[in-house]
C-alpha cells in the first residue's frame, strides 16, 4: 500500500493560495486535477510561478518534470508575469483573410514589442491566439479580456491607447 | 423530478411569458459589441415607459447574423433590429408605443434566415440560456424522462443508428456504431465525454451551441449515458471560450437542483453527473486519445489506436467521445423520430450541419442547413454573395484538416463524401470564404504553420515534416524556389499524411495538396529556373531576345 505522503504547507500567508489549495481538495488531491489547478494559480496570479508549480505538484504528488512538462505544453500557461494591460491579437482563419496581419503589425510598431512579450515598463503584454471564435466580427482583438471586433489598423491602435490609459 | 413537476414547470414558465417579448441577443459576438449595454438600456426603457406588464426583455443566445450584430427581435410581431446600439436600444421600446426606432431594420424572411433548417439551433435565438426554466418550457429534458421511462439502451442505440446520425466533429463516424461498440463492451465504470475543443481556426458552431442552448448538449449526454451504460461525464471546452464555459457552469448547477443531474433521474435508477475541464490552448486535444490525456490532467499527446477510446478510454474505461454539435442532435432524434431525422439530407448523409459561414462575404455567420444543399446556395443565397466589387475565389471548409474548393466546384453538394472527393473533408463546420485578393500559396502557409506550431512533437513526419513544409512554402513565397523544391514539398505532403500518428499530422498537407490542385498556377508562378537551367536560358537569351526578362 503507497503511504500517505503529509500534504505540504502553504507557501505563505497569500489568500490566493487558499483558493487553489480549495480547488485541489475537490477534485480529491488526484493528480489529474493538475490542469484545472493550473488555471486555477494562473487565475489567482497572472502566471505560474516555480514556487507555485512545485507546490501544487507536491500537493498532487506529480513528479516536478511531470508539472513543468503540463505547464509549457499549453499555449494558455504562461511562466512569466505580463503587464498590467494585455492585447490580444486573433489569428484565426476568419481574421486572416480580413487582414489581422496588419493589425498586429501596428501593434507591434506602436509598442516596440512582438507577440508573447511584455513592454520594459511593464504595462503591457501582447500575445497572438489561434481563435477566439468570433469570427463574425472579423478581425478581432481582445483587449484586458474584452472583445472588440470590426477592426482596421488605426482603430486597434486607438482602442490600444485608450485601454492603456484606463487605470485596471 | 416527476414528469408532472417537469409539466408544472413548463406550464409556469408560459404563465408568466409577457404579451411582447424583445431578444437581445447575448452570445460572444454581439457581447463584443455591447449587447450587455444594449441589454441595459432596453430594461431601463421599458421601466421608465411603465411597459413592465406587457413586455419583457429577454437575454437570448445566438440568432446568427453576427456580422449585422448586435441583433435586438421583438416577438410575437418578428422584427428584427441590426447593428443596435445602447443609444438607439431605447427607441425599440417607444416604437412599441408609436414611436419610431432608430436601430436599423433587418429582414427577417431574407434567404440567410429562409433557407436554413433548425434543428441544433432550435432554442437558439429563442431561450434564456441561463434559465433551465426557459430550456424546460421548450420540451426541455422531456426526451430524457422518455428514454428513460419508455426505452431500453438498446432501443436508444438503435434509434441512433437508424437516424442516420454521423460524427459532427469532421471525421463523420456513424454515432450508432460507437454508441453501440461503448455499450457492448465490458468496464466495471465507463465514462461519456463531450468534446467541446473547437480548434479549427474560423469555426465557431459550438461555441454558439453551448452559449446559446447548453442544456440541449447535458441532456444529449445524459441520453448517451443512458444508452452505453455510463454514469460520469466530462464537458472538455476551450479556454479561449469564457462564456461558454460560464453557461454550462449555471446549466449544471441548475439541472442539479432539479434533480435532472445526479442520483436516480427521474425516479429512475439512472444516475448521470457531469464535470467540466476545461482545455489549456492546444488544438491537438480535438483528437480524442490527446483530449482524454488533457482530462487526466496530463500533456494532450496523442497515442496509437486501437485500442478505440470505446474500448480503452479515460483511465482504461470505455469511453464514448462525440462532438458539441453531435450531442446536441440527440434530443431532437429522440423527441422527434429516428424516421424524420432520416428523411433529411442525402443517402449517406443525414440531418443538417451547422456551419460558421466567414470571412470575404456579405452575411457573415451562423447557419444550420440540411445535408446536400450546394455550396454556390450557401455562399449565393444565405451568404448573399461577395461584397461589393470583389470576386469569390474559393471556400475553405474543415480548417487546417480540409482544403479549399475553387469557385468553379461550388456545384458540389455539402455531405461527407462529396467533399472528401474534392479533396476537403466536411470538417467541423469552419467556412471561410476567400476572394481574389486572396492569395492561396500563402492560405496553405498559414495552415502549415499552424499545424507546425501546434504539432505536440510525438511522432517524428508531423514534428519535422511540418516545418520542412512550411520552410518549403516560405521559400516559394520568397520567389527563391525551384521546381525541384516543389517537387519536394509534394513528396513531403504524401509522406507526413501517410506516416503521421494522428489525424493532425494525417490532414496537415490537406490545405498544400487542394491549393496544389486547384491554384497550382499560383505556385508555378512564384518559382525560379533551376539553377543551372537558368544559364542555358540566359545564354539562349543573349542569342535573340532579351526583353523576356
Amino acid at each position: 500500500m503507497r503511504m500517505k505522503a503529509a500534504k505540504p504547507p502553504l507557501p505563505s500567508q497569500d489568500k490566493r493560495w487558499k483558493i487553489i489549495d480549495a480547488k485541489m481538495r475537490k477534485l480529491g488531491y488526484q493528480s489529474h486535477a493538475l490542469i484545472e489547478t493550473l488555471h486555477a494559480v494562473q487565475e489567482s496570479f497572472g502566471y505560474l510561478e516555480e514556487d507555485a508549480l512545485k507546490w501544487v505538484g507536491k500537493s498532487l504528488r506529480v513528479p516536478p518534470s511531470k508539472v513543468y512538462g503540463v505547464a509549457t505544453f499549453y499555449n494558455f500557461f504562461t511562466l512569466k508575469p505580463g503587464g498590467v494591460h494585455t492585447c490580444v491579437v486573433c489569428l484565426g482563419t476568419a481574421c486572416y483573410v480580413k487582414s489581422a496581419a496588419h493589425i498586429l503589425e501596428a501593434i507591434e510598431t506602436f509598442a516596440q514589442i512582438k507577440p508573447g512579450e511584455t513592454t520594459p515598463d511593464k504595462q503591457l503584454s501582447l500575445l497572438t491566439v489561434r481563435c477566439i471564435g468570433a469570427c463574425g466580427i472579423a478581425p478581432a482583438v481582445v483587449y484586458d479580456g474584452n472583445v472588440a471586433g470590426r477592426l482596421t489598423p488605426d482603430l486597434a491602435i486607438e482602442k490600444l491607447k485608450g485601454n492603456l490609459t484606463h487605470a485596471s | 423530478m416527476l414528469l408532472e413537476e417537469l409539466n408544472a414547470i413548463a406550464e409556469k414558465e408560459k404563465a408568466a411569458r409577457k404579451q411582447i417579448r424583445i431578444r437581445c441577443c447575448m452570445s460572444a459576438g454581439c457581447m463584443s459589441s455591447q449587447a450587455a449595454e444594449i441589454k441595459q438600456a432596453l430594461d431601463k426603457a421599458v421601466a421608465d415607459r411603465q411597459l413592465g406588464d406587457q413586455v419583457e426583455v429577454q437575454r437570448v443566445g445566438c440568432m446568427g447574423l453576427c456580422g449585422q450584430g448586435p441583433l435586438v427581435s421583438v416577438e410575437p410581431e418578428g422584427v428584427l433590429y441590426e447593428q443596435v446600439t445602447p443609444e438607439t436600444a431605447g427607441t425599440i421600446v417607444e416604437a412599441l408605443a408609436g414611436g419610431t426606432a432608430q436601430a436599423q431594420r433587418g429582414d427577417p424572411t431574407r434567404p440567410f434566415f429562409s433557407r436554413q433548417l433548425a434543428v441544433v439551433s432550435k432554442n437558439g435565438g429563442r431561450i434564456d440560456p441561463e434559465r433551465i426554466e426557459a430550456y424546460i418550457e421548450a420540451g426541455g429534458y422531456s426526451a430524457l424522462h422518455r428514454v428513460l421511462h419508455e426505452m431500453t439502451p438498446p432501443e436508444v442505440v438503435e434509434a441512433i443508428t437508424k437516424s442516420g446520425l454521423r460524427g459532427r466533429g469532421g471525421a463523420g463516424f456513424p454515432t450508432g456504431l460507437k454508441w453501440a461498440t461503448v455499450a457492448k463492451s465490458k468496464g466495471e465504470r465507463k465514462y461519456v465525454v463531450c468534446n467541446g475543443d473547437e480548434g479549427d481556426p474560423g469555426a465557431f458552431m459550438d461555441r454558439s451551441v453551448l452559449e446559446s442552448d447548453p442544456h440541449s448538449v447535458i441532456e444529449g449526454m445524459a441520453i448517451a449515458a443512458y444508452a452505453v451504460g455510463a454514469s460520469h461525464g466530462f464537458l472538455y471546452v476551450r479556454a479561449e471560450y469564457p462564456l461558454a464555459i460560464s453557461r454550462l457552469q449555471i446549466a449544471i448547477r441548475q439541472a442539479k437542483q432539479y434533480g435532472l443531474l445526479g442520483e436516480e433521474l427521474f425516479e429512475s435508477t439512472f444516475n448521470f453527473n457531469v464535470e467540466i475541464r476545461i482545455g489549456a490552448g492546444a488544438f491537438v486535444c480535438g483528437e480524442e486519445t490527446a483530449l482524454m490525456a488533457s482530462i487526466e490532467g496530463r500533456r494532450g499527446q496523442p497515442r496509437p489506436r486501437p485500442p478505440f477510446p470505446a474500448e480503452s478510454g479515460l483511465w482504461g474505461f470505455p469511453t464514448l467521445i462525440n462532438n458539441v454539435e453531435t450531442f446536441a442532435n440527440i434530443v431532437p432524434i429522440i423527441s422527434w423520430g429516428a424516421e424524420w431525422y432520416a428523411s433529411l439530407g442525402t443517402e449517406k448523409s443525414k440531418g443538417t450541419k451547422v456551419f460558421a459561414l466567414t470571412g470575404k462575404i456579405r452575411n457573415n455567420g451562423l447557419i444550420e442547413v440540411p445535408m446536400g444543399i450546394t455550396i454556390r446556395e450557401i455562399v449565393e443565397e444565405l451568404g448573399g454573395g461577395a461584397p461589393e466589387g470583389t470576386q469569390i475565389k474559393a471556400v475553405q471548409t474543415g480548417g487546417p484538416s480540409g482544403g479549399c474548393i475553387p469557385a468553379k466546384l461550388f456545384d458540389t453538394p455539402v455531405d461527407y463524401d462529396s467533399l472528401m472527393k474534392v479533396g476537403s473533408i466536411m470538417g467541423s463546420g469552419g467556412m471561410v470564404v476567400m476572394d481574389e485578393s486572396t492569395n492561396m500559396v500563402d492560405v496553405a502557409r498559414f495552415y502549415m504553420q499552424f499545424c507546425m506550431e501546434e504539432s505536440c512533437g510525438k511522432c517524428i513526419p508531423c514534428r519535422a515534416g511540418t516545418v520542412q513544409m512550411y520552410n518549403l512554402l516560405n521559400k516559394i513565397l520568397e520567389r527563391k524556389a525551384t521546381l525541384k523544391d516543389l517537387e519536394a514539398l509534394e513528396e513531403l505532403c504524401d509522406m507526413v499524411k501517410h506516416t503521421s500518428l494522428c489525424g493532425l499530422g494525417q490532414t496537415a498537407p490537406n490545405p498544400v495538396i487542394s491549393t496544389l490542385r486547384y491554384f497550382r498556377n499560383e505556385y508555378l508562378a512564384l518559382l525560379q529556373p533551376e539553377p543551372g537551367e537558368e544559364k542555358a536560358y540566359n545564354n539562349g537569351q543573349t542569342a535573340g531576345s532579351a526583353t523576356t526578362r
